[in-house]
């Protein structure tokens, strides 16, 4: 993370109503829960900041009225936001001209919707030529890459058919394809796979990380589903009421929630398969040790071997020296956290 | 039973109170009304001293305003010419100076054919094909060319306008309230008002036919092109936005495509209304169907009458499933690599079959202009017909209508005439002020006095009588016929069919049969109105009936209601306000009615309308116009503010 940020937000606002920027200097960018109530303004987004570097999957999570939604939106400039600093590559988003703003979307984002966005009137070839179609390339050129982003999410032969023609997931993989048509630095996901059923959201969350490891895009995805965020995300951003209550790594974020609202998430959230073994060893020496496990082994990935030895086990570094034991009862702990004594 | 007076509770809190005072209003009225009657009897009509010349005032300004506009309406007349003489030219009249023949029956017939095979299908083709033939044989060519002239000229016209006026609304919220405000006058405004400051303009003839129906057919284009472009769903436009769209390539390559259903239901509308204008528009001498239409009811000459109506139907019917099937189409998916004489197939027929018509009806003059010998008529049959229903049926017929109009019919306006007129202000203003406060209280007041103060005081009356009878009868037919409708699917398709073809005739061809059958009284005009007006009762009692969720149904009928118990404490209740608006929508439809029912005779606000046409008495005509328009209006806003509580308390809004 030493890398500098592709996408910076600072101290992002977004208020609806009257005249939301007097509200906020009448406060002085703070206005509290009361003021909002007192004059009738609602608070989407309120005073978020953090940084997306390239190349990484920033998920942000939050339930429905959280205000994740208006905060891509807010990113994207769909929904200019009422207050702060948005920096792309260190440019300031917020002060592109409309002009700039169009040329930025043409080539620099791509966007996939939850309910897809696809236009009805256009088959699946012409919609995913169409943000090539509008910055003005030609028939030619536009028709073949449309058809390498469909071979690339698994579409071809369905180049004439209608939206309305297609399953929820083949209409996903053309939002996908058009999205990534101009070939953007920059990817935004709002809430892509909700609208599916969970059989195939599985399959477009393993095709999504398919295509981020081919791309290596620099991502902001939005979701509601903390499960899908913890498979997903290099770091997770969740949001309450509009802030953003804590960005983490989903490892960090079991381990040491920031409050009881990210608690609750991560209480039901897949520990064996999230926490490694390296935050559950205590230090110890490493005499008389036989076995021994990494510390980047995620816990259900050794558990079995743990609970089933007499002894402890050793946990060793990248080096393979052995810096720490894991006990039983850490591992019972670890596992299940409710079961404590 | 307590599980639904629980329900209904949050919006009765104040029941008593609202109950005592709804009687106590009532008697006050009741005593109001009698204490009138008896102490101040010449209540019963307007004070002629009260009367203010509106009518002489809007008469003479449009006078005016006719001569300094002269240059702008002759420009705009010879503007709408170049196109209505060149379509007209290639229908019926040919160019004689240059010796260039219209096109030939047959290749119009052809060119029909080929137009519905590409749009619809085999079905449509033949149809189509039938219909058009159909003219011909019955020697109605020149008529019928004569109003889809118009009708082509028309139609793109005020489509293109609908749309820049729709899209115009949609970027401004201001523009879009005044339009909207504009446009529902203009639509409860009866086809025949618009005549009349026409002919002031622009005289008698075909281009004030043309402009007449050009404004009367615009509006529901714009307002589908509000509609559409309002509904493209918000992720539509933002993934439009974020491939870069300028506002530009937004509408014309997003916005307009993604409502293109909508769009086209606009023009399916456009369609239909240009049509059955250009039939009404007969009356300010433009000549077509219409106008042959007109002459045959004035002579009483059924049978001919019968032939042009089924004429005008059949070509309503065409444009109708045209528009509609080009709706539903979807375009054929070529292999690639198609060549393009594949892909472009029916344009290809289309220019070779026109051809082939043209160079044979060069050299066999038959299939030029139908030949007179092979015409065909069944005109003297159904002359027959009618003669023999009058001779053996009016006997019988004559009695009950007689029974219906002096028993029912006459008490009913009757009463109406003997009501005093404050209360015929007062009493729609309190109704207003019960179900939407003051604002509401005060339109029956402004429109109905304003009308009164213009000396319109016994058309008046005389309309909302025909329209209260009409209204009565369309419920009394209208609501049990969409309740047995949505209990079975079968009576549903054939309900359903009936109401599409009610729909599609002209409103003219209704006087047809109720000339034939009841000749000219009170009862005539309220039935040839019933046939309009009883569609919109069936339709939406059908809908809503429909839309009872299933579950509610389900759950009362496992607490153990019968199927009537169902009906009345279930369905009903929740199909209300659906119910409501189909009695807005009959109001609607037998108020557009009253003033065509005026060509058969009638004292109310349409006879006005119809009397200022020849003497081309603007104030008279556009003021009782504008008095059909008020009363729609005023019970719509009554209904809709009815409909819209009764929504709120069921919670489904």
């Amino acid at each position: 993370m030493t890398d500098r940020a592709q996408i910076s937000c600072r101290n992002l606002w977004k208020i609806f109503g009257d005249s939301p920027r007097d509200f906020l200097e009448r406060h002085s960018y703070s206005p509290t829960d009361a003021d909002f109530k007192a004059e009738g303004y609602i608070g989407a987004v309120r005073d978020v900041s953090f940084d997306v570097f390239p190349g990484e999957i920033l998920v942000i999570m939050g339930l429905s009225g959280s205000g994740k939604s208006t905060l891509i939106r807010a990113i994207t400039r769909l929904n200019d936001p009422t207050a702060g600093e948005i920096l792309l590559d260190g440019a300031d988003l917020l002060k592109t001209t409309s002009a700039e703003l169009i040329d930025l979307r043409r080539h620099k984002m791509g966007m996939v919707f939850q309910h897809f966005g696809l236009l009805p009137h256009r088959n699946v070839l012409e919609n995913v030529a169409f943000p090539l179609e509008v910055r003005g390339s030609s028939l030619i050129e536009r028709e073949a890459r449309a058809r390498e982003m469909l071979k690339l999410v698994g579409l071809e032969g369905r180049e004439t058919y209608f939206p309305r023609e297609l399953s929820g997931g083949q209409q996903q993989r053309v939002g996908i394809a058009r999205s990534l048509a101009v070939g953007p630095d920059i990817w935004f996901l709002d809430e892509p796979f909700s609208a599916l059923d969970p059989l195939i959201r599985r399959e477009m969350q393993d095709e999504f990380l398919r295509l981020q490891r081919m791309l290596k895009k620099t991502i902001v995805f939005i979701t509601h589903d903390f499960d899908e965020a913890v498979r997903l995300a290099d770091r997770i951003g969740i949001m309450k009421d509009g802030r953003l209550v804590q960005l983490a790594n989903p490892e960090v974020m079991i381990s040491h929630p920031a409050d009881d609202y990210v608690r609750e998430f991560a209480k039901n959230a897949p520990r064996d398969k999230i926490i490694s073994v390296g935050s559950i060893m205590s230090v110890g020496d490493g005499k008389s040790i036989d076995i021994t496990v990494s510390e980047h082994d995620k816990i259900g990935h050794v558990a079995a071997m743990v609970l089933a030895s007499d002894q402890n086990i050793g946990v060793t570094n990248a080096e393979g020296a052995v810096i720490g034991v894991v006990t039983r009862q850490a591992m019972i702990a670890a596992l299940f956290p409710e079961s404590r004594s | 039973m307590t599980v639904f007076s629980a329900m209904a509770e949050p919006g009765r809190g104040t029941d008593h109170k609202s109950r005592y005072i709804e009687a106590v209003a009532l008697g006050l009225t009741l005593l109001l009304t009698v204490f009138l009657f008896k102490f101040y009897p010449e209540t019963d009509k307007w004070p002629t001293e009260w009367v203010v010349p509106f009518r002489e005032w809007v008469t003479s300004a449009f006078a005016w305003f006719a001569t300094f506009a002269k240059p702008a309406t002759r420009a705009i007349a010879w503007f709408i010419t170049q196109p209505l003489a060149l379509v007209e030219a290639m229908l019926y009249r040919g160019l004689p100076a240059w010796g260039w023949h219209p096109l030939p029956w047959t290749a119009v017939v052809a060119g029909t054919t080929i137009l519905g095979h590409w749009i619809g299908g085999r079905r449509l083709a033949l149809f189509s094909g039938l219909s058009c033939f159909y003219l011909a044989i019955f020697g109605l060519w020149p008529d019928a060319m004569q109003t889809l002239a118009i009708v082509i000229v028309t139609v793109p016209l005020a489509a293109a306008l609908g749309l820049a006026l729709g899209i115009w609304a949609t970027r401004n919220p201001s523009v879009e309230r005044k339009l909207n405000t504009m446009f529902d006058v203009m639509q409860a405004t009866p086809h025949m008002a618009y005549l009349v400051p026409v002919i002031i303009l622009f005289g008698f003839g075909q281009v004030p036919a043309l402009l007449a129906t050009l404004i009367f057919a615009m509006p529901p284009m714009a307002r589908c092109t509000i509609l559409g472009i309002r509904t493209v769903p918000s992720e539509i436009l933002e993934a439009g936005r974020m491939s870069g769209c300028t506002p530009s390539q937004l509408l014309w390559k997003v916005e307009l495509p993604a409502s293109q259903q909508t769009l086209l239901l606009g023009l399916n509308q456009v369609v239909m209304q240009t049509l059955a204008m250009a039939v009404i528009a007969s009356l300010v001498g433009a000549s077509g169907l219409g106008q042959k239409l007109l002459f045959s009811l004035q002579q009483l000459q059924v049978g001919k009458a019968v032939e042009q109506g089924i004429a005008i139907t059949l070509i309503a019917i065409v444009l109708d499933l045209m528009t509609q099937a080009f709706m539903h189409r979807t375009p054929p998916r070529f292999p690639e690599g198609a060549s393009s004489l594949r892909r472009h197939r029916h344009l290809a027929t289309f220019i070779v079959a026109t051809m082939i018509a043209i160079i044979v009806a060069l050299m066999v003059p038959a299939l030029a202009v139908f030949p007179k010998e092979f015409m065909w008529s069944f005109a003297g049959p159904i002359n027959d017909g009618v003669r023999w229903v009058s001779k053996n049926l009016f006997s019988t017929i004559k009695p009950v209508r007689d029974w219906i109009t002096i028993w029912l019919l006459l008490p009913m306006r009757d009463f109406y005439l003997w009501l005093p007129w404050p209360v015929v202000l007062g009493v729609p203003a309190l109704i207003g002020l019960k179900l939407g406060g003051p604002r509401l209280a005060l339109v029956p007041v402004v429109l109905f006095g304003f009308l009164m103060l213009a000396g319109f005081w016994t058309p008046l009356i005389f309309t909302i009588y025909l329209v209260t009878a009409c209204t009565v009868l369309c419920i009394l037919i209208g609501v049990p016929v969409g309740i047995w409708a949505s209990r079975s699917a079968r009576v549903a398709r054939v309900v359903m069919a009936i109401c599409d073809t009610l729909q599609t005739f002209p409103s003219f061809i209704y006087l047809i049969p109720v000339i034939m059958l009841f000749q000219t009284s009170d009862l005539s005009n309220v039935i040839a109105m019933l046939f309009y007006a009883t569609v919109p009762a069936i339709r939406y009692t059908y809908l809503g009936m429909k839309r009872v969720p299933q579950t509610v149904l389900e759950a009362s009928t496992a607490s153990g209601a019968t199927r009537s118990q169902n009906l009345w404490k279930v369905e009903l209740p929740i199909a209300f306000p659906e119910i409501m608006l189909g009695i807005n929508q009959t109001i609607m439809f037998a108020l557009a009615m009253v003033a065509i029912t005026a060509l058969i005779g009638s004292r109310d606000l349409g006879q006005e309308i119809y009397k200022a046409l020849p003497g081309a008495d603007t104030g008279r005509g556009l003021l009782a116009g504008l008095g059909i328009a008020f009363i729609g209006i005023t019970a719509d806003r009554l209904i809709g503010a009815w409909a819209k509580r009764r929504k709120a308390e069921l919670g489904l809004m």
